[in-house]
């Protein structure tokens, strides 16, 4: 939908995201000569995987968080350098087309609300874990293996009593590493691959075989585990959090039927990440179902356009690949809107932008296999009925089901009715679930039933916030 | 529920409620609640449960708690300061009634 | 090959005001056929901020609008659910001395007519009543048998109701054609088509499509209007209050969400049914609330939507016979107020229709008014 941008020229390049694909972007975009604002609503740069690197990376606990890690302050240094205007702890809860070209983007601070237009916008929002809803999961004591890192990294924190890690894929093994060297405790590591999964995997291994440093290592984390006595539990096919108020024990089952209660106060969850598409979503640009990922992913170019002109997305926004590649893509991303904006002709944008490409094949290398060996079991999507869907509005799977009593209602219709989705999180936490579960009760794919609509504002704005854009207008 | 590996050398004193907290300068405001007694941030306002950060990255939304009389902020991107006034959300916010005379 | 199903009554749009009409004939004995063309409530009904109101309503409305709030006393009866409604009043609130006058005069000339729904109060009953108010505010208009419903749960009494009188509603079912059969109409919707004596044309913003194919020309036009919904709060505001002079309609609901509309107009494509908030337009708005309720400053705004629904050039809804097509019915054009008339349209088209005719005065709403050309069936 667009509007007028009041004439208002403003600046090249808006980044969205102050993360590994943000910073890259920001620093090749302003040696490209653009002008160029990026918005992160975290206090410091780095994202996810580099949470808090400015003041950690330089200190012993980096040892705990590995190698990776210390490549974030690198990266943070040259963004600060770069020029490029950093509006940190600032949220943007709208972007818009303008009529003809531009965007512009809603963002508030401190209890003021303030827009900024751009004649292009790079969306670089990253990754959030799949939601894994399950009897319990709302209760204190249950949080994801990401929020669990990211204690660990920012403020050196790790769960006082012995914790359960239930899940499947390379981060919970990472992070159980990591607070083994950090001196916590382990009371079950609960490994959620499904049996048989290996042998799916093997198809990929060829190729995945460029990045094999990366294979050895992942063996490697595994053998810690057993090392240190962790009770490692395989197949691990449902889990619940039991307790009064918080977590107490959880309990959990395997696919061969065999069930024990683990007495922990903690558990985190993990059943990989998906692209953070939700801004992408609310601004129309084109969306493809990905089987193998379970997730949507946004359709591209090769330089990261979107179906929308002038909207860009890199890193894990773009598809879910790590650090590296998303620096990567960050920097292809801005070769590309150079050229968009002409700053670039196509043959020197080609050519700065093959040998990125080039590194970036090396890097995805190992997807495929990672895919499909840590594809989460089907129970996720399938949640018993009493099970919360919905964390916001409390909407249990049940009640999604039984509107398709009423017809073959999508997400949308769903959300009206049951209000599943109409709490702050705007979907982030259900979306997924409530399509996969309206997929399976009418017999239609995920990919049909389509997703929540996500509309504006995508992060709360007080009323004082939007009411203090009105007056400013009224000053000029 | 958790706990930190160090004894912080930069701190600052915040107040939960009527609870005078030190925390770390710098470290956000969920990181903080974890740490305590009463795990949680606010209640749902549906069912009244208690609930406690969960994503720690903006995410989930779970963490939202008073913060300098500024109701429903986002606990986990908000770094504490000396003084800095917090209040769980125990119940579901309520709004002045009287307003001046 | 067409299959053709035949029935007593079509009703075209699963809104509130179609189910209202299934409902009220389907209980005259009537076989009625609901066809929706997305999904019920898909439009305005389901974007509808609910408001039941008779307060400040255009007089031509009012007899009506008084007979409808009177069925929303006891709506429980009429469709076996509360939905949500509360009547705590509603109250149009005047900043500054020199607008008292005219709400005097507003109330001076409604009794003048015979109705007694509006008085004016004094600041001092206007804080008694709404103490959130900002100090400011001298004195109100009040309607206090007005109140506010819950627009999901209205649908959801609407459509079970009408499910239980045995109506059928067929969603995913848009009309593309009416032409005559015999005395009866043949209404198509793709490939399937009912054959009836009588047609109700309920198909909101696109009633003007659907009137021109039985060759009524109707300008419609079409409104925008932008709605905001809070984070959930403890009770705190029970009437429903506007302002002279601002595009403004907050409320609480049920829930606890405050509810903020108003008329502010965002965009809406009726053909590409996308539609999008104008946060800067909306931005007036939400000063709106903030100069009226001072303490909701720091209140989240959770949801913004844009709402499409229909509107005439004058702002009244269309409701009567097709002057040119014996056996249509017009019910649309309700120009953003047309929650509150739900219950008694439906019984004015059954008045017509199973009567003939009807004793509740419409004759200002009849579609010939906003009618240039008059053409044959």
């Amino acid at each position: 939908m667009s509007r007028e941008l009041d004439g208002e020229l403003g600046i090249d390049l808006i980044i969205l995201g102050a993360g590994p694909a943000g910073m890259a972007a920001a620093v090749a975009a302003r040696k490209l000569g653009l002008s160029v604002t990026v918005i992160d609503e975290q206090p410091t740069p780095g994202g996810q995987i580099w949470r808090a690197v400015d003041t950690i990376a330089a200190t012993p606990h980096a040892d705990i968080l590995g190698v990776e890690y210390r490549k974030g302050a690198a990266a943070a240094d040259a963004f600060r350098a770069s020029g490029a205007v950093y509006e940190a702890g600032a949220q943007l809860w709208q972007i818009e087309p303008g009529s003809t070209s531009g965007f512009r983007a809603f963002v508030t601070r401190d209890g003021k609300a303030w827009t900024v237009t751009a004649r292009a916008v790079l969306l670089a929002t990253g990754a959030q874990e799949r939601p894994v809803p399950f009897p319990g999961w709302t209760l204190p004591g249950v949080l994801t293996v990401g929020a669990a890192q990211i204690l660990l990294k920012s403020a050196r924190q790790i769960p006082a009593k012995p914790v359960v890690i239930a899940g499947c894929g390379p981060l919970p093994l990472l992070y159980a590493t990591q607070l083994i060297a950090a001196g916590g405790q382990i009371a079950g590591f609960l490994d959620t691959s499904p049996p048989g999964r290996l042998g799916r995997a093997l198809p990929h291994l060829t190729r995945a075989l460029a990045k094999a440093s990366d294979l050895w290592k992942g063996l490697g984390w595994m053998q810690t585990l057993r090392r240190e006595g962790v009770p490692v539990i395989r197949h691990v096919a449902a889990i619940e959090a039991l307790g009064n108020g918080r977590v107490e024990r959880v309990y959990h089952r395997t696919h061969g039927g065999a069930e024990a209660m683990i007495a922990a106060e903690t558990v985190f969850v993990h059943e990989g990440i998906v692209p953070n598409v939700h801004v992408a979503m609310s601004l129309g640009c084109a969306m493809a179902w990905k089987e193998s990922q379970d997730c949507y992913v946004p359709v591209l170019d090769e330089f990261g356009e979107t179906s929308l002109p002038g909207a860009f997305i890199a890193g894990d926004g773009a598809g879910i690949a790590g650090a590296t590649a998303a620096g990567l893509r960050g920097e292809i991303a801005a070769i590309g809107i150079a050229a968009k904006l002409g700053a670039l002709d196509a043959a020197e944008a080609a050519a700065k932008a093959l040998p990125r490409r080039r590194q970036l094949e090396r890097e995805l290398a190992l997807r495929p296999l990672l895919d499909a060996m840590f594809r989460p079991r089907a129970q996720v999507f399938a949640p018993a009925d009493d099970t919360i869907v919905c964390r916001c509005e409390e909407v249990t799977a049940g009640t999604i089901r039984a509107q398709v009593k009423l017809g073959r209602p999508g997400p949308n219709q769903v959300k009206a009715f049951t209000r599943a989705g109409m709490g702050p999180c705007q979907g982030r936490q259900c979306g997924y679930t409530v399509t996969r579960v309206l997929a399976a009760a009418e017999g239609r794919p995920a990919a049909e039933v389509g997703f929540y609509r996500v509309r504006p504002p995508l992060k709360p704005v007080t009323l004082g916030e939007l009411a203090s854009l009105d007056t400013q207008r009224s000053l000029i | 529920m958790f706990r930190k590996l160090h004894e912080p050398t930069q701190t600052v004193t915040i107040h939960i409620g009527d609870v005078a907290v030190t925390a770390e300068a710098g470290e956000t405001l969920a990181a903080v609640l974890l740490r305590q007694a009463e795990p949680w941030a606010r209640v749902s306002p549906v069912s009244g449960a208690p609930r406690a950060p969960f994503c720690m990255m903006g995410v989930c939304f779970e963490c939202l708690a008073e913060i300098e009389g500024l109701g429903a902020v986002q606990a986990c991107l908000v770094q504490v300061s000396e003084g800095m006034r917090v209040r769980r959300l125990a119940e579901r916010r309520e709004l002045a009634q009287e307003v001046g005379s | 090959m067409t299959v053709e199903r035949t029935c007593d009554v079509v009703v075209i749009g699963g809104g509130l005001h179609g189910l209202s009409a299934a409902l009220h004939l389907a209980r005259s004995g009537r076989r009625v056929i609901v066809l929706e063309r997305w999904w019920v409530g898909r439009h305005a009904s389901g974007a509808s901020a609910a408001g039941v109101r008779t307060l400040n309503r255009d007089f031509a409305e009012m007899p009506i609008a008084l007979e409808a709030i009177e069925m929303w006393h006891g709506i429980a009866k009429l469709v076996g659910d509360g939905c949500g409604f509360t009547a705590h009043g509603q109250i149009r609130v005047a900043e500054r001395a020199d607008q008292v006058a005219a709400l005097e005069a507003r109330a001076a000339e409604g009794r003048r007519r015979g109705y007694d729904n509006e008085e004016v109060i004094d600041r001092a009953e206007l804080r008694r009543l709404v103490p959130a108010i900002s100090p400011h505010c001298v004195a109100a208009l009040i309607a206090r048998r007005d109140g506010a419903a819950d627009p999901h749960r209205t649908l959801k009494a609407f459509r079970l109701s009408c499910e239980a009188a045995g109506v059928e509603i067929i969603e995913g079912c848009g009309v593309t054609a009416i032409e005559r059969k015999g005395s009866d109409w043949r209404v198509r919707a793709g490939d399937r088509a009912f054959i009836t004596p009588a047609v109700v044309n309920a198909a909101g913003a696109w009633a003007g499509r659907i009137a021109a194919m039985i060759g009524d020309v109707i300008p419609l036009g079409h409104k925008a209007s932008m709605m905001i919904v809070t984070e959930r709060l403890a009770p705190w505001l029970d009437p429903v209050v506007s302002a002279v002079g601002r595009s403004l309609s907050f409320k609480q609901s049920d829930k606890g969400t405050l509810v903020i509309g108003g008329g502010l107009q965002g965009h809406a494509d009726l053909d590409t049914l996308k539609s999008s908030v104008d946060f800067v337009a909306l931005a007036r708005g939400a000063r709106a609330a903030t100069e009226l309720f001072p303490s909701v400053r720091d209140v989240r705004i959770v949801r913004a939507w844009t709402g499409m629904e229909a509107k005439t050039g004058d702002l009244l809804p269309v409701i009567g016979p097709s002057p040119g097509a014996s056996g249509v019915y017009h019910a649309f054009g309700f120009s953003g107020h047309g929650f509150e008339l739900v219950p008694v349209v439906g019984a004015i088209l059954r008045d017509l229709i199973v009567d003939g005719a009807t004793n509740r005065p419409i004759a200002a709403l009849a579609p010939e008014r906003l009618m240039t050309i008059k053409a044959a069936a």
